[in-house]
């Protein structure tokens, strides 16, 4: 396990913000321009994943054990949300017999 | 050292794969590849109990209901429509300012230090379950009505209304 733990020793606290914003706008990018509801849900999941690694990389650096408590409430958080989302997902399917969300644009203003 | 640069390249390689394959199964292959290099990276980071956790929750459970939501409304259709390529543009656009903001908020911090694990058993579930069960367990127990309600609301959301049928 030394070994494992001494392939990150020479990583800049910097590198890791840079990853997490990369995959952050990903997840940002993914959410404009896909139209399939289950992308999009995926793309925040993304989005949610990019935190969590910045979380546990902080908590790494600060010595402190909190924030990968607070990355396992997330990902409870996010059990929870997937669940919710994709019923509200399947309910729209019922309705509309599809997952556009195009089709859903009485929400527009 | 270089592990972990390699290990980010696949990251952001699969995420990208995510947002621009065609077909949605597709996809959530690649969100279940995605995942599995966070995993990696959180053994780097010798949080153990991050890598299970995220292995079993996120690439057990959640990718699995994902797919079986896909399955279960399968459209049998190849591709969705797709949206124009204007917005499409835009949206990337959009992302990509975002990118170029965040770093240069970050560049005008300057150079970090490195990330050391200085207590190697900060990670490890028996340092994690104290803090979690001492510090943190009203959050806990909290958190498990939050699951008991998303399970009722899921239920509640996806049976069809015994009136409308």
């Amino acid at each position: 396990m030394d070994s494992l733990t001494n392939t990150i020793h020479a990583v800049p606290l910097n590198h890791y913000i840079l990853l997490s914003t990369i995959i952050f706008s990903i997840g940002v990018i993914g959410v404009l321009i896909r139209r399939n509801a289950i992308v999009i849900f995926m793309s925040v999941e993304l989005m949610l994943n990019a935190v969590n690694l910045l979380l546990a990389a902080f908590s790494v650096y600060r010595g402190d054990a909190s924030g990968q408590v607070f990355v396992f409430f997330i990902m409870a958080l996010a059990a929870a949300e997937v669940a919710v989302g994709l019923a509200i997902i399947v309910m729209i399917y019922r309705n509309t017999n599809s997952v556009d969300i195009n089709v859903l644009n009485r929400l527009k203003w | 050292m270089s592990t972990f640069y390699f290990i980010a390249f696949l990251s952001i390689f699969f995420s990208i794969l995510v947002i621009s394959a065609k077909n949605p199964v597709h996809s959530i292959l690649y969100l279940i590849l995605t995942f599995f290099t966070f995993t990696i990276h959180y053994i780097l980071l010798n949080a153990q109990f991050l890598a299970i956790v995220n292995f079993i929750v996120y690439m057990g459970a959640i990718l699995v209901l994902f797919l079986y939501t896909l399955m279960l409304i399968n459209l049998n259709k190849e591709s969705e429509p797709v949206k124009p390529f204007m917005v499409k543009f835009a949206g990337v656009f959009g992302g990509g300012i975002l990118i170029v903001a965040l770093v240069a908020s970050l560049k005008s911090i300057g150079i970090s230090d490195p990330v050391i694990l200085k207590n190697p058993d900060l990670g490890l579930v028996k340092n994690l379950g104290k803090v979690l069960f001492n510090e943190f367990l009203l959050p806990f127990e909290v958190s498990s009505v939050l699951l008991l309600s998303a399970m009722v609301g899921a239920v509640l959301l996806a049976t069809k209304d015994p009136k409308a049928a």
